[in-house]
């Protein structure tokens, strides 16, 4: 069998490189992944959910006085920020609280970073009433307080995690730990298309639903489709997603991942620009890691995109040159909340301002004419407090 | 078998520990190779991995050192837990000669199933390393046997489905999974996980070849981190004569 073909694989980046004790788990979840996507009731369903509980569409906005200021290529925005909850990630609980249901399971389990994706699995949970309990970094259970009061108040528990840097990669190892005690109650809502298969695959296919709809309101609005695609990388769950409908069409991606404070390794969290094939939470993908196979610290002032890892698919487009990975500094991300706030009137998550500081970047470079798409994919509420705070520093 | 953090809380207590264990009538031990993100593994190992680490412990120090314990004239069967983050990073084939040359008998990679282990195991047959492979609680019986047919040194049974760590009991499912196992394959099975005192290990020896002890130990490695080192030994040595009382 050629590295191509073999299942769960994006040529040789996927697997599942988990404990025995989760192999069974992750079959039942391939095998009922695979049945629901064939079954015309349940993608009605997650249809629905997408319609009534997401409340999908999500709009396609041009951003006239950005792309005045930008002085080039017209500028649309994605407007996953003004899906309920706030951001992208409710597409995939969505999907994955229906996979549960179906598997008759009735509790889940996440990871959170930014929050974000532990709200929207705490919102699905409350919908279809399963028990939720949500892995959170202490360091980012600070930064994005707001966030934690939502899932309380939406039922779920918050567990603190203390262990290692307390972001995002360590939620996930204690989520893992948990799953490894609870699989045959629970069901793991992986929050990005990272982990083992068939986690990369299905978060992408819940997310496509970004794609198809851009896809088609690009060709209402423009009649053709855009030149550019930008989106940020964290997991890379909303780059996935924009992408994949359009992966075969001429058309030029770009995923930003945080250059944070500099790019020398702990300051960053830019795994495919700067880091090396390994393997992690379950998948081999670009990892920052030591020449010994350990994990490396990360930084970005971005929760969500303060991950070691990045999803196997990612690396696949990378090493085959499909989508142009680059990054976007702390600095600039803060300027892009500022530049578009001002401009439009959206204030943008921080993890979204990467992209949209990429798009400014490149903008003034291209022609009138052309067309970059931006996935914002999620709003800034959650970020305010933190961004006063750095703002108020830069100031002194 | 007793585990051990390699390098907690030092490779010199590592190695002094070894020596003691030899003395006492272990055969085989494992060593647990720190990891940064160790999923299979509670709070009491995790622990001791990330002081490990942080002490600058790494897999060339561990070689080492259990190169000068076979140069010593060291004899325990030794076992490296290992994660595949780590042996992918050094390289599949280098890393499990250098492990060979160092000393290491078998590699545990308890983050490689059967499906991803097709390229690692004709590369540890050829160095010379037993790959052990792990059965769960979680795995299903035509698979176990499968498992078992690919599994070189011994099978790791893991008694529970959850991490590693003390467990008051064990559930009487995986003994009885143990015995069943035995009746359908001549390489001898390990229990582990959970196992943390001599009526467990007992009990367990009673349908399997070996019981592994993990926690138990590095909690006592931690109880007496701050003692003089021969302190530790004879302390942790103690407890291990303790544990070998039913089964020797
Ligand atoms: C708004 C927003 N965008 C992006 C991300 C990064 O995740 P991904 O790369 O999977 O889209 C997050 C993660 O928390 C987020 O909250």
């Amino acid at each position: 069998m050629s590295e191509n073909e073999k299942v769960g694989y994006f040529g040789p980046y996927g697997g599942q490189f988990v404990p025995e004790t989760l192999m069974a788990a992750l079959a039942q979840l391939d095998h009922e992944y695979h049945a629901a996507m064939a079954d015309e009731s349940f993608l009605a369903e997650f249809d629905r959910c997408l319609r009534e509980i997401a409340g999908r569409p999500s709009e396609m906005y041009f951003a006239r006085r950005l792309t005045e200021q930008a002085c080039g290529a017209k500028i649309y925005l994605k407007r996953e920020d003004m899906n309920h909850t706030g951001a992208h990630k409710i597409n995939n609980t969505l999907g994955q609280a229906l996979l549960t249901l179906r598997m008759g399971k009735k509790r889940v389990i996440a990871e959170t970073g930014a929050g974000q994706h532990g709200v929207a699995t705490a919102t699905a949970a409350a919908v279809f009433g399963l028990d939720c309990e949500v892995y959170m970094g202490t360091e980012d259970i600070r930064r994005q307080a707001l966030n934690v009061f939502r899932m309380e108040l939406l039922g779920a528990r918050v567990i603190p995690v203390t262990t290692g840097q307390r972001t995002l990669k360590d939620a996930c190892n204690e989520a893992m730990r948990d799953w490894m005690g609870s699989v045959e109650h629970t069901h793991y809502i992986l929050g990005s298309v990272v982990g083992p298969a068939p986690f990369p695959e299905m978060v992408r296919e819940f997310q496509c639903c970004i794609g198809r709809e851009s896809r088609e309101q690009m060709m209402d609005a423009e009649g053709r489709l855009p030149d550019v695609i930008v989106a940020c990388i964290g997991g890379g769950s909303n780059a996935a997603g924009i992408f994949a409908p359009m992966i075969d069409e001429a058309v030029e991606m770009v995923g930003v991942e945080a250059g944070g404070r500099s790019m020398g390794l702990g300051d960053h969290a830019a795994s495919l620009v700067a880091g090396q094939p390994g393997v992690l939470h379950g998948a081999r993908s670009y990892v920052l890691q030591d020449s010994d196979g350990q994990t490396a610290p990360v930084h970005s002032v971005s929760a969500g995109l303060d991950y070691p890892g990045v999803g196997p698919e990612h690396a696949y487009w990378k090493d085959t040159g499909r989508v142009r990975y680059t990054t976007c500094s702390d600095d600039e991300a803060l300027d892009a909340v500022v530049a578009l706030s001002r401009a439009e009137g959206i204030i943008p998550a921080l993890e979204s301002a990467h992209a949209v500081a990429e798009a400014m970047k490149i903008a003034p470079k291209m022609k009138p004419e052309q067309i970059i798409l931006v996935n914002l994919s999620g709003r800034g509420d959650k970020d305010c407090n933190e961004i006063a705070e750095i703002l108020k520093r830069r100031k002194k | 078998m007793p585990f051990l953090t390699a390098g907690y809380p030092d490779l010199e207590t590592t190695a002094a520990l070894l020596g003691n264990f030899e003395a006492r009538g272990v055969r085989v031990c494992e060593l647990g190779i720190p990891f940064s993100d160790p999923i299979a593994d509670g709070p009491t190992i995790q622990a001791s991995y990330t002081e490990a680490l942080s002490a600058g412990v790494s897999s060339e120090k561990i070689f080492e050192m259990v190169r000068s314990y076979r140069q010593g004239d060291g004899k325990l069967a030794l076992v490296a837990m290992v994660s595949y983050s780590i042996v992918f990073k050094h390289g599949v084939e280098s890393y499990l000669a250098a492990a060979a040359g160092a000393g290491f008998d078998g590699i545990i990679i308890p983050d490689l199933p059967l499906e991803e282990a097709a390229e690692l195991e004709p590369l540890a047959a050829a160095a010379g390393l037993a790959n052990v492979m792990l059965i769960a609680p979680t795995t299903p019986p035509a698979r176990r046997l499968e498992i078992a047919r690919h599994s070189r040194g011994f099978i790791y049974f893991v008694s529970i489905a959850g991490i590693t760590g003390e467990r008051a009991r064990l559930p009487e499912e995986s003994i009885r999974a143990v015995a069943e196992l035995r009746t359908h394959t001549d390489t001898p099975v390990c229990i582990g996980f959970g196992v943390s005192n001599a009526e467990t290990v007992g009990h367990v020896c009673e349908v399997a070849d070996g019981a592994i002890v993990g926690s138990a130990i590095i909690h006592r490695i931690t109880d007496a981190k701050d003692a003089p080192r021969n302190e530790l030994v004879k302390k942790v040595g103690d407890f291990i004569s303790e544990l070998l009382i039913p089964i020797l």
